[in-house]
């Protein structure tokens, strides 16, 4: 079901647990959907990501995508971190099961939440720099494809 | 040193050696077509006529109410299709529960689209059914009860003959989903006035893919394999020989243990769920009494049902979960549901099922590693942390 990949990183998550005094804080999902991830963020001076810590609740795929996107983002700056996608995600974590693409959907949905909050501290909007980031009554407000799928399979 | 504990009994069962043994002369010799009238034939239909005898017997069924087939979902598909299709004629009513397994559940959906009116009843906390509720649905449309004995999620055991005297009292044939009871508590369908049962091999220490449906003489269920009239022309298909003597085996050291198996069980179960109960935010679902000898299922706040089991693999337990994750839909458990808990709570699920080969070490294994699972899952939960920052604020 899962690639070595994910196992390893549900064994083995990076960058789990918090920051504090963090730039940002974005938190994504709910438990009635069974799946919640936070992500902290540190920022320096040139908007580089110096520090990120996840924390989730969540399925094995749910922990490895949040761990995962953590890696990814670490030592990079606002711009690459925005460009993130839960593809890059779930490419470097060898694939997930299709009714897992959903966490990887909400990963790079945590770390943009983290970076709006981060915009939002400053008194920046983030809407035009981030687009829709927010999060809906259910697990994150998107648009991806995969993640529409699920909730027509909910109704 | 690797442990392994398998303590998932109630998905499966380890094959019983004594069952493996019976089989591999029927697999090696006595390969005939037990409708063949040359001796290696009649040889086979004899093995098939000893276990129908031992199969009817531990039930206490005539042998010619045993019908083989391949397991609890043809049982229950059999059933439910079969009554509803040769009935629908004098009703088209159909009582059921909330916590049925999905064989029956998926199968009563199915015929709400042909224009049946299913009636779920609800299940109190604890996941049981009464007979007040039941005789309040019963309709004069009515055509089927079908309730299981014990639920595989959550262990709670059926007032089975309670509401078996209320269906004969009303004439309505009534069902058993019987495959988590079978070989584990006493079954006796002229005492607990059931008129089909449904049970499969794979759960009480038999061969996976073969089962056999109880049909009380007089109640029809037309027949749903059509071809080479095996099973009285009810069930066609050639015999799967080796796995009914295996099943017959199986159920047949498994009634002979019954008793025994069921005190150390109980005993083994209550002290996994004592200890377990003392991680704190814990909760037991299902009863303390009426409750499978060897469940014992679990709600574990802050952290969620499939991780709480991958962790568990790590540490070399096997065990399951009724979370929506683990189950692939968005919803966790119907059961867990049924029976009221909150979303939130029923995502953190963990069901433990004692079989014959678990041992008090294996409970303390499990005692010992269960805290250390659960708190790095806690140490990792956004939820976790907004419990405690709540609490520590209301100091």
């Amino acid at each position: 079901m899962y690639s070595d990949k994910v196992f390893d990183h549900f064994a083995h998550p990076r960058n789990m647990g918090e920051i504090e005094n963090a730039d940002g804080v974005g938190t994504v999902g709910n438990q009635k959907c069974g799946d919640i991830m936070k992500i902290y963020l540190k920022v320096d001076e040139n908007e580089v990501i110096t520090d990120v810590k996840f924390k989730t609740f969540g399925c094995g795929a749910a922990v490895a995508t949040s761990s995962m996107a953590t890696e990814l983002v670490k030592g990079k700056s606002i711009k690459e971190a925005l460009a993130l996608t839960n593809t890059a995600v779930v490419e470097a974590l060898d694939g997930l099961p299709p009714a897992k693409l959903h966490c990887s959907v909400l990963a790079e949905e945590a770390i943009k939440s983290a970076l709006a909050d981060y915009y939002t501290r400053r008194g920046i909007d983030p809407t035009p720099i981030i687009g829709c980031s927010g999060n809906c009554s259910c697990c994150g407000h998107d648009h991806d494809p995969a993640h529409e799928h699920i909730h027509n399979e909910e109704k | 040193m690797n442990k392994f504990v398998y303590a998932d009994n109630a998905a499966t069962t380890k094959i019983h050696p004594l069952v493996v043994e019976a089989m591999i002369p029927v697999l090696s010799d006595t390969y005939g077509n037990p409708s063949s009238i040359y001796g290696i034939g009649r040889h086979a239909k004899t093995f098939l006529d000893n276990a129908r005898n031992i199969i009817a017997s531990a039930i206490n069924a005539n042998p010619d109410e045993i019908i083989f087939n391949s397991g609890g979902t043809e049982g229950d598909n059999a059933v439910i299709r079969g009554i509803a299709k040769a009935n629908a004629h004098k009703g088209k009513h159909i009582i059921s529960t909330k916590i049925e397994h999905h064989a029956i559940l998926h199968t009563l959906d199915v015929l709400k689209k042909d224009g049946f009116e299913i009636t779920l009843l609800d299940v109190d906390s604890e996941g049981f059914v009464t007979a007040k509720a039941l005789e309040q649905a019963i309709r004069p449309d009515t055509i089927l009860v079908s309730v299981m004995t014990a639920n595989n999620e959550i262990g709670s055991i059926q007032p089975i003959a309670e509401l078996g005297a209320i269906c004969r009292l009303h004439k309505i044939p009534f069902h058993t989903d019987c495959v988590q009871a079978v070989g584990h508590i006493p079954i006796d369908v002229a005492a607990m006035n059931i008129d089909l049962l449904s049970l499969s091999a794979h759960k009480f220490g038999g061969p996976k893919g073969v089962g056999a449906l109880y049909v009380r003489r007089g109640i029809r269920v037309p027949s749903y394999l059509t071809g080479g009239g095996q099973e009285r022309s009810r069930r066609s298909g050639t015999e799967n020989t080796a796995g009914i003597v295996g099943m017959a085996k199986a159920l047949e050291i498994a009634v002979d243990e019954l008793e025994s198996e069921r005190t150390r069980l109980s005993k083994m179960r209550d002290r996994l769920i004592d200890g377990l109960l003392k991680i704190p935010y814990s909760r037991l679902t299902g009863s303390r009494d009426n409750r499978l000898p060897g469940n014992a299922s679990f709600c574990f706040e802050a952290i969620e049902g499939e991780s709480l089991v991958l962790m568990l693999d790590m540490f070399g337990i096997a065990a399951s979960s009724g979370s929506a994750c683990s189950s692939g839909s968005l919803d966790p458990s119907h059961v867990l549901m049924a029976i009221g808990l909150p979303h939130e709570i029923a995502h953190g699920s963990l069901r433990l099922s004692l079989g014959r080969d678990n041992t008090e070490e294996d409970i303390d294994y499990i005692l010992e590693t269960m805290p250390t699972v659960v708190d790095r899952l806690r140490e990792m939960s956004p939820v976790w942390e907004d419990m405690n920052r709540k609490d520590a604020n209301n100091v």
